[in-house]
């Protein structure tokens, strides 16, 4: 295990920011901590890297006990989403700042900072000073600077939070190739479940200071293991007792399946390829959600009024509903 | 647009500029009608105040020649006012550049209690008269000195006066730089290896050079023309604590106006060097990081 979290808490005065934390961390193995704001996750990413101290617990890093180090001696490399560059320092000479600092040889930092700037597609840049460069390009400065030292992990904060969609897209495949190239065990803050489930390995949830789930992306969009996890990974909506997916529910236009329940068509929303219709459900005070794609509904001949019965597809994901009508993430 | 094949030629037409609806001026740098009154009111308000009686000094100091003006500079006298005026100022500009960093960076980064004060007393050297200022310092460490320290008429009480009337310059320049820096920077030179020193020594200090030096020009300009206090303080004895401001007010009185003009220019040409020096020093420090 390269990273091991161990019954660690962190409160900031009637605050608790985490509780009783435990999570191992394999090596070389691309981790996302996911979870809404002010959730804990980067309370625990900071705490890995030193930046924090846990109120109690223990973090080991590599076999070795971590969690009374300073950040200087963990060899983290960390990553901020503000880019945190150095910005009186040409590009190369943030690269460089590490290996300055273990005093390397001035030939060895030379090749090795040319090498990383290679990395991440900056080497036409190694002269300009940050401020000539742009967020993603930024970002990457920031990437190349913490992986020059060789760290046995890397943590990125919310790496592309403060980029446009279309750079966090492409940093994010980026990000996924240069792991698979590189190797280091990495871990990644984000509150983007799309970025969370594209790029990791495993994830990890967390909400309130709690870790709600662990598993593969897989797992976790097919068996969460609880409302919240359901809720957080994807659209959610209610039919009968239990919460599913909207593209998870059979619509038909005639009664007959079995446990089908009756409803009317009050919206219907197309959004490019798909149709989101919304349901009123006989005996449900919420209505259900139901996307079909548009061949689908248009071959059904649909529109708001119509007489409807659904229930849920062979297979479905599902979780009982915690108290009735406590729907919480039902569009 | 026919003539666009023909290369223009009098001076670059103006780009992007609607043509006809401004008349804008023709020049190298056409302005638009308020921007020119802008202009216009900066330069004579600048000419008015500044520009026109430095030239009417210089012109009182060259009007008695070249050999005039080289004979006061190196009268043995105002030699030696000169040079204690600059060596302290000098000296006390080095001694406010640390210690108000230093000061600066309690102010920022650390929580203690009677912080707000002591930030509004930093002001109080600035803000009072500086005769006033002599004479509180007069009263801690003149004749009648309760601690016993009489510092009255030595080169010791220039070098304290000129350091509490110049006190707030590096603090509250310095202050603004350092709330602005982002503490994600200083965490990330920690995650990278860095010590504390080697984080304020290569990341920190360079962002607040600039403001040091800026500081250190506006408080070297206060010392170097420091009046009010030192005529309470200095005791203007010759070749010992004369100072140059106080040389001029003595050529006044001697109805010396070539005299004084001299001594003013020189003070002027050592100003504007050393505020050229500081802003070299400090993009070259700035840069190199």
């Amino acid at each position: 295990m390269s990273i091991e979290v161990r019954g660690v808490n962190k409160s900031y005065g009637d605050f608790v920011a985490l509780q009783d934390i435990n999570v191992s961390l394999p090596t070389g193995q691309l981790t996302a901590l996911l979870g809404p704001s002010g959730g804990g996750k980067s309370t625990l990413l900071r705490i890995i890297a030193g930046l924090e101290s846990a109120d109690g617990g223990s973090v080991e890093i590599e076999g070795t006990d971590a969690t009374r180090l300073p950040p200087q001696k963990r060899n983290v490399g960390f990553v901020f989403q503000h880019y945190a560059v150095f910005k009186h320092m040409t590009v190369a000479k943030n690269v460089a700042f590490g290996l300055e600092i273990r005093k390397r040889p001035k030939a060895e930092i030379k090749a090795k900072v040319a090498e990383l700037l290679e990395l991440v597609h900056l080497s036409q840049f190694a002269h300009r000073l940050p401020s000539q460069l742009s967020g993603g390009q930024r970002q990457r400065l920031a990437l190349a600077r913490a992986l020059a030292v060789e760290p046995s992990v890397l943590l990125l904060d919310e790496p592309f939070g403060a980029l446009d969609a279309k750079v966090r897209k492409e940093l994010r495949d980026w990000l996924r190739r240069l792991h698979d190239e590189v190797h280091v065990t990495t871990v990644f803050v984000t509150h983007d479940q799309e970025e969370a489930l594209e790029v990791a390995d495993e994830i990890v949830v967390i909400n309130e200071g709690r870790i709600e789930q662990i598993g593969t992306p897989d797992q976790l969009y097919d068996e969460p293991a609880n409302d919240f996890v359901m809720g957080f990974l994807g659209e959610v909506t209610q039919l009968g007792g239990v919460r599913l997916r909207p593209h998870d529910i059979d619509l038909s236009t005639t009664p007959g399946a079995p446990h089908a329940l009756a409803g009317v068509i009050v919206r219907a929303l197309r959004v490019g390829f798909e149709v989101r219709f919304t349901v009123e459900v006989e005996g449900q005070t919420d209505p259900a959600l139901v996307v079909l794609s548009r061949t689908h509904a248009r071959a059904l001949d649909l529109d708001v009024g119509a007489k409807v019965w659904l229930r849920p597809t062979t297979g479905a994901t599902s979780v009982p509903v915690i108290g009735a009508g406590l729907g919480v993430a039902t569009a | 647009m026919t003539d666009t094949l023909v290369p223009p030629a009098g001076p670059a037409p103006s780009r992007g500029r609607p043509s006809g609806r401004v008349k804008a001026s023709s020049g190298r740098f056409p302005l638009t009608a308020s921007s020119g009154i802008g202009l216009g009111v900066a330069l004579v308000w600048f000419s008015v105040l500044v520009l026109i009686p430095l030239a009417a000094v210089i012109g009182a100091a060259a009007a008695g020649g070249w050999g005039a003006f080289w004979d006061t500079l190196t009268d043995a006298q105002t030699f030696a006012a000169l040079r204690l005026t600059v060596v302290e100022a000098l000296l006390v500009t080095l001694a406010n550049a640390v210690i108000g960093t230093i000061v600066a960076w309690v102010l920022v980064r650390d929580q203690f209690f009677g912080k707000r004060l002591l930030d509004v007393v930093i002001d109080i050297p600035f803000a009072l008269p500086t005769i006033v200022a002599g004479l509180i310092l007069l009263s801690l460490w003149g004749p009648d000195s309760p601690v016993g320290v009489n510092i009255v008429n030595t080169r010791q009480g220039i070098f304290l006066a000129l350091l509490f009337v110049t006190l707030p310059f590096v603090v509250r320049t310095v202050q603004p730089v350092l709330i602005e820096l982002d503490a994600d920077v200083e965490e990330a030179a920690a995650s990278l290896g860095a010590s504390r020193f080697t984080t304020f020594r290569r990341i920190i200090l360079p962002s607040l050079v600039p403001a040091i030096a800026a500081g250190s020009s506006l408080g070297f300009a206060r010392a170097i023309s420091e009046f009010g206090s030192l005529v309470l303080i200095s005791g203007n004895t010759p070749y010992e604590t004369e100072v140059a401001s106080l040389k001029i007010l003595k050529f006044l009185e001697g109805d010396n106006q070539d005299g004084a003009a001299a001594v003013a220019v020189l003070l002027l040409i050592v100003a504007v060097l050393t505020i050229v020096a500081l802003d070299v020093i400090s993009r070259r420090v700035a840069r190199r990081g």
